[in-house]
C-alpha cells in the first residue's frame, strides 16, 4: 500500500513543569484508515490529541499535515485544517440547546447577524439522528451523560473534517449505543476520514480499528497493523512490566475480619434501588460501573450526604440514623469526593486549614476558640504519614501537585480516625507516583482494620487494588466479583449487561 | 534526554516541582496586602502634611476617624459576609431603617435605648429575611439584597412620610453615644475599635467564623467536610444587617435626627473598603484589619482632596480608579498564584 500519510508525529516533546508528558514521540495517520492510539492513564494520549487540535502546543517537534510542517496554534485553526477532537469530559453548555451546541463552531463564525432557528434545528436533527433520535431542541443540561457524549460526537461531526479524534468515547455510552457510534465511524472511514481513536477497551480496538499505536509513559512503544497482533501484546506493550507490580499485594483468601459496614436494601427513589453491601474488616471493596450508573450516588447516601428513601446502614454492628453527612463523620464512616478541585479541596486555604476541615470540634477549645497549636500538630502528623511534599503545612493547596493535594484530602478523611473510608475516584488524574503511594497507604490502612471502599472507573485499578469487586448498572447491583474473578472482561460485562439485556431494560425502566 | 521514566523517576520530578513552587501562603499574601496599604497610607500623609498644615491636626484626624468609624462597624459585617462569598447592597437602607425605625418609636414615647434597640432587631429580622431567600429559596446573595435595598428604602419613606425626623429631645445621656468622648477620644471611636478588635480576633481564631472561610472557598468541599454552609450563610447574612442596624442608631445618636434618605449609596463605598483591603467577591479571602484599612485609605483621599480644593466632582472619580487599580493589582496576585 502507498498511502501518503494525512497527519503526521515527530519527535514531538511537552513538559508540564518539571513533569514530562511526552518525550520524542512520533505517530503517523493514513487517509482513511481508524488508528487506535493506547496507553495507561497518564501516557500522554490526550497530550497529544490537545496538541494536535491546538489546544495545548508541543515543546519541541513537528506536526505535518499532507506532508507539510504546519503549526497549531488554536482549536480555531486546527478546525480551519480539519481536525476535530472529541474530548473524553464532556464540554458543552449545559443552558443551551442540543442544536446551538452542535453548531456552536459554525455559530460562531457565522456572519449574518440573526439566527437562523429553523434551519438550524434541521440541520441539526439531520446529524443527531445519524447517532441517537434525541431532540435537538432539548436543553444540554436535560439530558442523561450518555446523551451528552452523543451530542459531543455530533458536534464533532458537523465540523467538515479529514480528520476526527475521539478520546475515549464510549466510556458513558450502553453497549447499544456504542454499537452505533462504530458503524458510523467506519462509514467516515469509507468516506475517507482518517480516525484516531483512543480506547482501553481491547474488544473495540480489535473489531474495528485498522492499526494500533502503543504509548507508555509519555514514550511511542509501537505500532501494528491490529491483524497481526492479540490483545495481550498491546496490553504487555501498554504496561511494560507486570501490571501486579504497580499494586500492593492482596489478602490471602479468607482473611477478612469482621463485618465493618452493612448496607441493606438503600434506595434513593431516583438514581438506584435496593442496594446491598458488606464490607468486613481488613479488606478493600471496589465499586465499578459506568459512569453515571449511580455509584457516587449509593456512595453519598450511605453516609448521609443524601438522602435515603428506604434501607439500612449499619456500621460496625450498629444501625446509624443519619441526619446529615456530620453524624455519619461522628460514627466514623467518611467519603472523598471524586472532584477534588471542585469539592474535595479548598485550594485557596492552607494546607493545615484543609485537614481540619471535616471536625473543627476536636480542635475546638474552651469559648469556642480555635486551637491553632494542635491543628498545626495535626497537620504536621498527616502530612508526614502521608508523604505529602509541600513547602510547609501553611502553603495553600494550589501550589501542590494533583496527587499532593489529593493527599491532603485524604490526611483530611483520617484526622477523624474513621472506621470506614470511602474513596470515589481516589486516583483519577494524579501521576503514576503519586498512585501507587496511595495505593499502598489504602492497602496499609485496610491492613490496619479500616474499612476500605474504592469506586473507580479504571479497571485496572478495580483489579490490581481490590479484594471484591462490586459492580453497578443503572442505579443497580448487577453482579460481584470475588478476586479470583476479577477482569476486564468480567467487570465490563457486568457493567454493560452484555448477557443479560431483559434485566437492563428493566433497570432503564426503574431508572 | 532523562532516563527512562518509571514511578520512582517521576516522584523526583515531584519533589523537584513542589520544592520550585514560590512560597507563597495565605497569611503571607493577606500581610503583604496590609503592609502594602499601611505604606501607601502613610505615605499619602507625610505627602498631605506638606501640602496642606490642616492636615496633620489632631482635628482633622478626629474628623477622619469619625468620618469613618460608624462605616467601618458595617465594614466588619461586609467583609465577613464577602468572605462566604455573598455580598449586601442594602446596607445604607438598613442603616437608615434601623434609624428611623429607632427614632419614630422615640418620637412615640419609647425610651431611646429600648427603640435602639428594636431598631437593631429590625435590622437583624431584615437580614434573616434576606438569608432566607438566599438559603431556602435559592437565590443569590446580588439580587436578594438588591431588593431588599429597594424595599427597605420604601419602608423608610412610608415610617418617615418623607420628612426628617427631627430628634432634638433625645436625652444627652444617649446622645452621647454619638457626641461625647471618654478623655478626648470620641464614644464613636471606642465603638468602632471595641467591634473591630472583638470580629477580628473571632474571625481568626473562632471555630464558627473558621467555618466562614471554608464554605466561601468551596461551598461543595465544605458540604463534604459537614459544614452545613446554608447555616453559616444565614447567619453571617444576618450578623451583617444587624452591624448595620448598630451604625444606624450610632448615627441618630450622633446627628439627633433622622432622615428617610440617609445612607443612600453608602454600600459601594463600603464594599469598595472591604475590596480594596483584600476581600474577594468570590469568598474565601478577606481581613477585617484589611477591610479598616482599605476604609482609612479611601478616607484619607477624601480628606486630602477636600484639603486641596479638588471640586466634588472629581472625588468620585478618583476613588473609583483606586477601587479599580486595588482589584487589578489583587486579579493580578491571584493569577501568579495559580
Amino acid at each position: 500500500m502507498t498511502q501518503a500519510p494525512i497527519l503526521e508525529i515527530r519527535g514531538l516533546s511537552k513538559a508540564f513543569g518539571a513533569v514530562k508528558a511526552l518525550s520524542d514521540v512520533q505517530f503517523e495517520l493514513r487517509r482513511g484508515e481508524i488508528h487506535a492510539l493506547c496507553g495507561e492513564n497518564g501516557a500522554g494520549k490526550s497530550t497529544l490529541m490537545n496538541m494536535i487540535a491546538g489546544v495545548l502546543q508541543p515543546d519541541e517537534g513537528d506536526i505535518l499535515i499532507d506532508g507539510e510542517r504546519i503549526s497549531i496554534h488554536s482549536p480555531a485553526a486546527a478546525q480551519r485544517l480539519g481536525i476535530a477532537l472529541v474530548h473524553q469530559e464532556i464540554a458543552l453548555c449545559q443552558d443551551a440547546t442540543v442544536a446551538e451546541n452542535i453548531y456552536m463552531a459554525a455559530i460562531n463564525s457565522r456572519r449574518a447577524p440573526l439566527m437562523n432557528f429553523q434551519k438550524l434545528y434541521a440541520d441539526a436533527q439531520k446529524v443527531m439522528d445519524l447517532l441517537a433520535p434525541i431532540p435537538v431542541r432539548t436543553r444540554v443540561a436535560d439530558l442523561s451523560i450518555s446523551n451528552q457524549q452523543l451530542v459531543e460526537i455530533a458536534k464533532a461531526l458537523t465540523l467538515d473534517c479529514k480528520v476526527l479524534m475521539l478520546d475515549e468515547p464510549t466510556a458513558a455510552l450502553t453497549e447499544s449505543e456504542a454499537q452505533r457510534l462504530f458503524s458510523i465511524v467506519r462509514g467516515l472511514r469509507e468516506r475517507g476520514i482518517s480516525v484516531v481513536y483512543i480506547s482501553h477497551r481491547m474488544a473495540e480496538i480489535f473489531s474495528l480499528c485498522d492499526r494500533v499505536t502503543v504509548f507508555r509513559d509519555g514514550r511511542y512503544v509501537a505500532t501494528d497493523q491490529v491483524a497481526a497482533v492479540s490483545p495481550d501484546d498491546v496490553v504487555r506493550k501498554m504496561v511494560g512490566r507486570e501490571i501486579t507490580q504497580l499494586y500492593p499485594d492482596k489478602l490471602a483468601p479468607q482473611e477478612p475480619g469482621r463485618l465493618l459496614l452493612s448496607v441493606e436494601g438503600l434506595s434513593d427513589g431516583r438514581r438506584f434501588a435496593d442496594v446491598d453491601l458488606q464490607l468486613r474488616a481488613g479488606e478493600i471493596l471496589g465499586i465499578g460501573g459506568l459512569i453515571g450508573a449511580g455509584r457516587s450516588e449509593i456512595a453519598q447516601t450511605v453516609c448521609g450526604l443524601r438522602p435515603s428513601t428506604s434501607g439500612t446502614v449499619a456500621l460496625d454492628g450498629k444501625q446509624l440514623q443519619l441526619r446529615s453527612y456530620g453524624d455519619a463523620v461522628k460514627a466514623g464512616l467518611v467519603y472523598l469526593s471524586e472532584d477534588r478541585k471542585g469539592s474535595g479541596v479548598f485550594l485557596d486555604l492552607p494546607i493545615a486549614a484543609n485537614i481540619s476541615a471535616l471536625d473543627l470540634a476536636r480542635l475546638t477549645g474552651r469559648l469556642g476558640l480555635l486551637d491553632r497549636k494542635a491543628e498545626d500538630r495535626q497537620a504536621r502528623e498527616l502530612t508526614g504519614r502521608l508523604g505529602v511534599r509541600m513547602a510547609g503545612i501553611d502553603a495553600v493547596v494550589s501550589t501542590l501537585s494533583g496527587g499532593n493535594q489529593q493527599k491532603v484530602a485524604i490526611a483530611r478523611q483520617l484526622s477523624v480516625d474513621p472506621k470506614v473510608i470511602i474513596m470515589d475516584e481516589p486516583t483519577r488524574g494524579i501521576d503514576v507516583g503519586a498512585k501507587v503511594e496511595i495505593h499502598r497507604l489504602l492497602r496499609q490502612l485496610a491492613g490496619s482494620g479500616v474499612g476500605v471502599i474504592v469506586i473507580s472507573s479504571e479497571l485496572p485499578e478495580l483489579i490490581g487494588l481490590c479484594d471484591r469487586v462490586l459492580v453497578v448498572r443503572e442505579g443497580r447491583i448487577a453482579g460481584e466479583l470475588s478476586a479470583s474473578e476479577l477482569g476486564e472482561e468480567a467487570i465490563i460485562m457486568l457493567a454493560s449487561g452484555v448477557h443479560n439485556s431483559s434485566t437492563q431494560r428493566q433497570a432503564q425502566n426503574v431508572a | 534526554m532523562s532516563p527512562r521514566e518509571s514511578g520512582e523517576a517521576l516522584v523526583h520530578a515531584e519533589i523537584k516541582a513542589a520544592s520550585a513552587v514560590r512560597r507563597i501562603n495565605f497569611a503571607q499574601l493577606a500581610s503583604m496586602r496590609e503592609a502594602g496599604l499601611i505604606v501607601i497610607i502613610l505615605a499619602l500623609c507625610i505627602a498631605m502634611s506638606f501640602a496642606s498644615p490642616h492636615f496633620l491636626t489632631w482635628g482633622n484626624f478626629r474628623a477622619m476617624l469619625m468620618s469613618f468609624s460608624i462605616e467601618g462597624i458595617v465594614v466588619v459585617g461586609m467583609t465577613i459576609l464577602l468572605i462566604v462569598g455573598g455580598i449586601d447592597l442594602s446596607v445604607g437602607s438598613v442603616v437608615c431603617f434601623s434609624m428611623v425605625v429607632s427614632g419614630a418609636l422615640f418620637l412615640a414615647g419609647l425610651d431611646p435605648w429600648t427603640a435602639s434597640l428594636i431598631g437593631i432587631g429590625v435590622s437583624a429580622l431584615i437580614g434573616a429575611a434576606m438569608g432566607f431567600f438566599v438559603t431556602v429559596i435559592g437565590l443569590n446573595h446580588f439580587i436578594t439584597s438588591l431588593a431588599a435595598m429597594v424595599i427597605v428604602r420604601g419602608m423608610c419613606l412610608v415610617v418617615t412620610k418623607g420628612t426628617p425626623l427631627s430628634l432634638f429631645t433625645l436625652p444627652p445621656a444617649f446622645k452621647a453615644i454619638g457626641q461625647g468622648s471618654f478623655n478626648n477620644i470620641p464614644y464613636v471611636i471606642l465603638i468602632f475599635v471595641v467591634v473591630v478588635a472583638i470580629f477580628d480576633f473571632l474571625l481568626r481564631r473562632a471555630t464558627a467564623f473558621r467555618k466562614v472561610f471554608y464554605t466561601g472557598s468551596n461551598e461543595k468541599a465544605a458540604q463534604f467536610s459537614g459544614i452545613r454552609t446554608n447555616q453559616v450563610k444565614f447567619w453571617v447574612t444576618v450578623l451583617c444587617s444587624t452591624l448595620a442596624g448598630l451604625a444606624g442608631v450610632i448615627y441618630m445618636a450622633r446627628f439627633g435626627a433622622a432622615t428617610p434618605t440617609f445612607g443612600a449609596g453608602i454600600e459601594l463605598n463600603i464594599i469598595a473598603a472591604a475590596v480594596i483591603g483584600g476581600a474577594s467577591l468570590n469568598g474565601g479571602s478577606g481581613t477585617i484589619f484589611g477591610a479598616i484599612l482599605g476604609m482609612a485609605l479611601l478616607s484619607v483621599v477624601t480628606s486630602s482632596l477636600i484639603l486641596l480644593d479638588v471640586s466634588v466632582y472629581w472625588q468620585d472619580m478618583i476613588k473609583g480608579c483606586i477601587l479599580l487599580a486595588a482589584v487589578s493589582i489583587d486579579h493580578f496576585l491571584h493569577r501568579k498564584k495559580s
